[in-house]
């Protein structure tokens, strides 16, 4: 079975308020050398095993499209990995 | 023909609403006009002459701020509705949930100060000619809390040009003399920006509560314009 791994977070030209407090931090912990924090969110997707890769990566993409991303302020990308049959769906 | 009929609110609740008692309070015993509470699940609009999207954390602000509730079966009647001229009014997550279900344009980000804030902010009427606000002077100066996380407007240049041009900003933060200045922009919001219109000009969201400041023992009465606005021009 197909397990889709979705990554989403602000567009590169949007000031990401989180990332810059977490930054800020980071400083403050001793670690002077990060040029920039941007925080996003992840989201596992395990199909069922039904699914095939193709079916699965468009799936994605239109789950993507219409509501895990709000396109005006972020983007996605994601990862498909092939899990054996029957594998359980919950450890990510 | 003056209408004779009092005007009927329709106030949208989604599990996570809070603020629809204080909405129902505003239009009813202070605007003495009708309401019906709209369940998230419903599939009519029960004869409303206006819909409210009342502010709260519809489906526990999940994934982001009014992206759950798009996929209410009421959101898809209110949309209709929009398209068809009705009237619709999103404070707060109301006005999150329209921005996620395009009757208005932009996004929320989340406030600049990562602070959640609650508190009484001056908001200054940059467009008194609408349904919503026909009851303000022109720049007048509105007194009404603020209480969010996401508020943080957000649009690219493109759509910030189209809305400053087709004079879509409604309300901008601002002093309480009315002076536009960073320091009193609570959120970081774009082109300090606290409401705005659709184009055709039957949707406004704003992130002000105009219902936790439509009576004096609130602190402020000035909210009660808002729904006034609204009131004359269904009487019309």
């Amino acid at each position: 079975m197909i397990r889709a791994k979705v990554y989403v977070y602000l567009k590169k030209d949007i000031l990401d308020p989180q990332g810059k407090a977490v930054k800020h931090i980071i400083g403050n912990m001793g670690f002077h050398r990060i040029q920039d924090v941007r925080v996003g969110k992840y989201t596992v997707l395990t199909f069922d095993d039904s699914v095939s890769e193709e079916e699965a990566r468009q799936q994605t993409n239109e789950i993507c499209r219409k509501l895990l991303a709000n396109p005006v302020i972020e983007e996605y990308h994601f990862e498909l990995e092939t899990l054996p049959l029957g594998a359980p769906a919950g450890d990510g | 023909m003056a209408n004779r009929r009092k005007m009927r609110f329709g106030i949208v609740v989604f599990p996570g609403s809070n603020c629809d008692r204080d909405v129902y309070n505003s239009v009813t015993r202070i605007l003495n006009q009708e309401a019906v509470y709209l369940w998230h699940k419903d599939h009519d609009l029960n004869h409303c002459d206006a819909v409210v999207l009342p502010g709260g954390f519809s489906y526990g602000d999940y994934l982001r701020t009014g992206a759950i509730a798009r996929f209410s079966p009421i959101v898809q009647e209110i949309i209709d509705y929009a398209e068809k001229g009705g009237r619709v009014l999103g404070i707060c997550n109301g006005f999150q949930v329209l921005l996620e279900i395009g009757l208005l344009p932009g996004a929320m980000l989340r406030n600049k100060s990562l602070h959640f804030i609650c508190k009484f902010v001056h908001v200054r009427v940059e467009n008194s000619d609408t349904l919503f606000t026909s009851a303000c002077r022109k720049k007048e100066v509105l007194k009404i809390p603020i209480a969010h996380n996401e508020g943080n407007y957000y649009i690219d240049s493109e759509g910030l040009k189209a809305l400053e041009g087709n004079n879509q900003v409604v309300f901008r933060y601002a002093s309480p003399e009315g002076q536009i200045t960073e320091a009193h922009n609570p959120n970081g919001s774009l082109n300090h920006i606290a409401g705005i219109v659709n184009r055709r000009g039957n949707v406004l969201g704003l992130m002000p509560h105009p219902e936790r400041a439509s009576e004096a023992l609130l602190g402020s009465e000035d909210g009660k314009k808002i729904f006034r606005s609204m009131v004359q021009a269904f009487l019309d």
